[in-house]
Parts: C-alpha cells; sequence; structure tokens
C-alpha cells in the first residue's frame, strides 16, 4: 500500500557524505542505500557519528559534501517547506528521547498529531492511548517527562515517532538502557512494524541480539566511512579485523 | 629569511591578543543577532501563524507578572511621592505634587521599572527554558517533527513580550499613581479626586502614547535577549545557566540603553 514508487529505487540514498565540527573529521564519505521496506541497522563504536548520520538525513543538520535522497526527494537541497512534508513521512527517535519537559507524556505523543493531522481532541487521545499501549506505556498518560525513567523515556520517544504513522523510522539507540524484556519488546515492535506497514527504518544500535531480530542489513561505521554492510550473514563469515573484532567484543558482553 | 617570509610562514592557529578578541566576538555576535532579528521579522509575517501558543505565552508572560508589576509600581509611586514632597515643600510649591509624580511614573519610572523587573523574570525565564531545549535536543525534535520552531517558540515568546509590556506598564503606572496618593494622603488630606484632577491637567495623549510605544520596544528587546540567549546555548546545565544570565544582564542593559535614545527621539517627536 505504501509502495507508491518504483519499488526497485532506494527508499533513503546517501552518496559520498562528509561531515566535520571545525577540525574534528566526524563522517568521512560515507555512501549507504536502504532499500524499500527493509530495516538497515548502523553499528559502531561510540562517538563514531551515528547520531550525526541519522540527523544528516532527516535535515537538522547539513552534509558539508555528498547527496541524500528520501524517496528520490534531495534532502540537502529541499526548500523548507517541501523539506517539512518529506519529514511528516519520517518518524525519529532521538538517543535521548527529547522528550518535550513541560507537556505531559499523552500530550508528547499528541504533538505531531495535534499539528499534522485533521483528528479531533477525542480521536486523538483514543490514538494516544493506542500508541502508548504498543510501547507498554499507557499507564504513564499524565505523567511528566522528568518523573519517568530514561528507559521510559525511550519508549514515549517511539510512540511519538510513530504518532503519524510513517513511511521511515529513524532510531538512534531504541533499546539502550532498557532491560532485556523490554529491549526485546521493542524490537519485536520494530520488526511489526516492517512487516505489517513496509515501513523502511534506519537502526542505530549497539545490541548484537537486535542484528538477529530485526536487521535486514547491518551496516558497520568506523573512522567515518562504512567499512562493512550487507546481510546479517554475510557480516559474521566477514574476515575484515574490525567487523571480526566488533562482533566478538560484542558477543562477549 | 626575508620579512615577507617571516610574514607568510606565521603559523595559521597563533594565540589570539586578549582584547582582539574580544572584539571579535562582540562583532560575531552582533551579526548573529541580526540574523536572528531578521528571521524573526521574515517568522512573524508569514503564515501560518502560531495564535494558540502566542496566546498561551501571553499568559504566562503578561498574566502571571502582574502581581510582581503591580508591586514594583507600587513601590515606587511611594518612594517618589516622599522624595518629591519633601523637595517641593522646600520651595513652597507643593501644590505641584499631583503633576510631578503623575508624569514622572507616566513618562519615565512605569515603562523603566517594568521593563527592569520583566528583564529579571522573562529574560531569565525564556533564556532557561529555550536554553535547555536546546541542549537536550528538544528543539531538534521540534524541528524533526515540521514545526519550524523560530515561529512556535521564538515569534510567540517575542510578540507576547511586545503586546504585554504596554499593558503591564499601565498597570504599573495605575500602581504608582495610587500608592503616590496614599503616601502623600498620609500627610496632607488630599481627596483622590483632587490629586487625579490636579494630576492629569496636563497629561495628554502624547505623553501616554509615546511612553507605551517605549514599553513596547522594551518588551521586544527582553523577548529578543531571552530567545537569542536561549536558542544559542551549548554545553549541557552550565550553558543554561549561562543563557539564563546573560539573557538578564543584557535586557536590563539594553533596556536602558534604548531607554537613552527613545527618550531623545520621543523629545524630538512629541516636544
Ligand atoms: N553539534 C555538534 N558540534 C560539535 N561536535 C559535534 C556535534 N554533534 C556531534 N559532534 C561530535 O561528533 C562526534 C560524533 O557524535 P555522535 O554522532 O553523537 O556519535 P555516536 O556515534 O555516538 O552517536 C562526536 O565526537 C561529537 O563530539
Ligand atoms: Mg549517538
Amino acid at each position: 500500500m505504501k509502495m507508491e514508487n518504483n519499488s526497485s529505487e532506494p527508499a533513503i540514498r546517501m552518496q559520498d557524505l562528509h561531515k566535520a565540527f571545525g577540525q574534528q573529521v566526524v563522517l568521512n564519505g560515507v555512501n549507504l542505500d536502504v532499500p524499500r521496506g527493509q530495516t538497515l541497522l548502523v553499528l559502531g563504536r561510540s562517538g563514531t557519528g551515528k547520531s550525526v548520520l541519522l540527523k544528516l538525513l532527516i535535515g537538522l543538520q547539513k552534509p558539508d559534501q555528498g547527496e541524500i535522497e528520501i524517496n528520490g526527494a534531495p534532502v540537502t537541497s529541499l526548500p523548507l517547506k517541501e523539506l517539512n512534508e518529506t519529514r511528516k513521512k519520517i518518524g525519529f527517535l532521538f538517543q535521548n528521547a527529547a522528550l518535550y519537559d513541560s507537556l505531559t507524556v499523552e500530550e508528547n505523543v499528541a504533538f505531531p498529531l495535534r499539528r499534522h493531522s485533521d483528528l479531533q481532541d477525542s480521536e486523538i487521545r483514543e490514538r494516544v492511548r493506542e500508541l502508548l499501549a504498543q510501547v507498554g506505556m499507557e499507564s504513564a498518560l499524565q505523567k511528566m517527562p522528568a518523573n519517568i525513567s530514561g528507559g521510559m523515556k525511550k519508549r514515549v520517544g517511539l510512540a511519538r515517532a510513530l504518532a503519524l504513522d510513517p513511511e521511515i523510522m529513524l532510531l538512534d539507540e531504541p533499546n539502550a538502557g532498557l532491560d532485556p524484556i523490554t529491549a526485546g519488546e521493542i524490537d519485536e515492535l520494530i520488526r511489526d512494524m516492517q512487516q505489517e506497514r513496509g515501513i523502511t527504518s534506519v537502526v542505530v544500535t549497539h545490541d548484537m541480539r537486535s542484528v538477529h531480530t530485526i536487521a535486514d542489513r547491518v551496516a558497520m561505521l568506523n573512522r567515518g566511512a562504512i567499512v562493512a554492510e550487507g546481510t546479517p550473514e554475510e557480516l559474521k563469515q566477514s574476515d575484515d579485523p574490525f567487523v571480526v573484532n566488533f562482533l566478538q567484543e560484542k558477543q562477549e558482553k | 629569511m626575508t620579512a615577507k617570509e617571516a610574514i607568510t610562514s606565521t603559523p595559521v592557529a597563533q594565540p589570539e591578543w586578549g582584547l582582539l578578541k574580544i572584539l571579535r566576538e562582540t562583532f560575531e555576535w552582533f551579526g548573529e543577532l541580526g540574523l536572528f532579528v531578521w528571521r524573526f521579522i521574515r517568522a512573524a509575517l508569514t503564515p501560518p501563524y502560531e495564535g494558540r501558543e502566542l496566546l498561551r505565552q501571553m499568559d504566562e508572560i503578561g498574566a502571571k507578572s502582574l502581581p510582581l508589576v503591580a508591586l514594583a509600581g507600587g513601590a515606587i509611586g511611594v518612594v517618589l511621592s516622599m522624595q518629591t514632597r519633601d523637595s517641593l515643600v522646600r520651595f513652597g510649591a507643593k501644590s505641584f505634587l499631583p503633576i510631578v509624580i503623575v508624569m514622572s511614573i507616566i513618562k519615565e519610572s512605569g515603562p523603566i521599572i517594568t521593563a527592569l523587573v520583566m528583564s529579571g523574570r522573562i529574560g531569565a525565564g525564556i533564556g532557561a527554558e529555550l536554553g535547555s531545549m536546546k541542549v537536550t535536543e528538544q528543539i531538534d525534535a521540534i524541528e524533526a517533527s515540521a514545526v519550524n520552531p523560530h515561529k512556535f517558540l521564538v515569534v510567540t515568546r517575542i510578540l507576547a513580550c511586545m503586546l504585554m509590556l504596554p499593558l503591564l506598564t499601565l498597570a504599573a503606572d495605575f500602581c504608582g499613581i495610587m500608592t503616590g496618593w496614599v503616601a502623600n494622603a498620609l500627610s496632607d488630606r488630599t481627596p483622590l479626586q483632587l490629586f487625579i484632577n490636579n494630576g492629569f491637567e496636563d497629561v495628554g495623549f502624547d505623553d501616554l502614547f509615546p511612553s507605551l510605544l517605549k514599553a513596547l520596544v522594551f518588551g521586544f528587546i527582553i523577548g529578543l535577549m531571552g530567545c537569542f540567549q536561549g536558542m544559542r546555548a551549548s554545553g549541557g546545565t552550565e550553558g543554561v545557566g549561562r543563557a539564563s544570565t546573560s539573557a538578564v544582564v543584557l535586557s536590563s542593559l539594553f533596556v536602558i540603553l534604548a531607554d537613552v535614545v527613545l527618550v531623545r527621539l520621543i523629545i524630538m517627536f512629541f516636544p
């Protein structure tokens, strides 16, 4: 249903992305395609620029060089109005959730709906309840973000990202800081989204379990570039020393 | 090595001389401020308008500051009344007391006291609020939800300040004049009616209007400094503190400087 475009064209295409902050080069020529309806997992040590990469994709930061296309639209050069049309189709989860701390959990999730849907107040409330139930947070409706744990914030953030029924999800460490059971539930949710609605996702994670549960493809970011990319099986058979090292280290934990 | 070589081979990252650095940073700051104002004007004039959020901010900034402003205005009225009375009695011009109090409150004390009190309350509030939203990526989150944070956060706050400052100034004026009368009445039983009649005898629209315009400009300065310092906050909790403090300092300073310029202009245009 969501496959309106030519389905052979990737939903997200990154070409030769460069990004530096002052002297510090963070991304140094990233090339990646995300096929429509698939989940790409981006792995890498902390501080390698995974969060920066996601922010480039939604146009919160501009690359110094390179092109990004989402559904064929050139995010890097779109005027704000059209960029915002593209952003409405993307659900974004920030690494620290970035909930609005002057609003309740309920109003946080309702925010995108109030801004961008024609739903009535009662319909919005209904939808918010549904979304929060999906992430197991329906009991926290009236809580303020300051009064819930980091893991709970993540889940509320995920509900907010799902509010507008996005075609694309960009998730920054969705299960970091969660207990294994909840982390598994979140993974399951992401997989369901992908299977039921054909959502395309880019998920940044440290959690090796996600490689087996949700990933169609895995990309490893190191020193500003993609050092390996492929299906989980392909990656496990890789003999690239960095990949082998990284997978081993993570397995031991 | 020739002189030319010596110059061209100077390393790029030479340590900057202290004063030069301050000068450069000041110029950069004003440059960024100019850009920020330009963005504000553009965002304020183009739809969509954030009416609901504007109302919420007007309540937050205006209604909730009323007690504080009323208290400050009232205190100034008492002080003015006591001080002026003393001087006027010495010159045998006691009958001028009402007009002196009314004039000085409407023209100067009312607007400036309101603006300084609001610099403290609102400048700090906006600076800290937007600063903490900035450093915790909430502003990025707004942007990622396809909402323009400039329209949603900045325009609404600055406009609310501009609309509420004149109203709050009127409230301060009212309280100041009332307490001025009370303080005077303690030693000299002038009826309120007479005090008001005498006080407003010579006061016209030309006196009130420029003062309210002045209050509007002060409102702009307070909102602008809070938003500007808040939106450029960086560096965690410490950055939020810096944003809030600098917003108060800068808005008080610019309110006083603007007052000098505005009084000069008002005297020119409303002689
Ligand atoms: N806005 C910014 N200004 C300066 N440096 C930044 C900024 N955002 C990220 N960085 C730097 O870029 C690097 C990569 O950051 P990030 O993408 O958050 O890493 P991670 O892979 O852990 O998500 C870090 O060294 C960080 O300090
Ligand atoms: Mg990160």
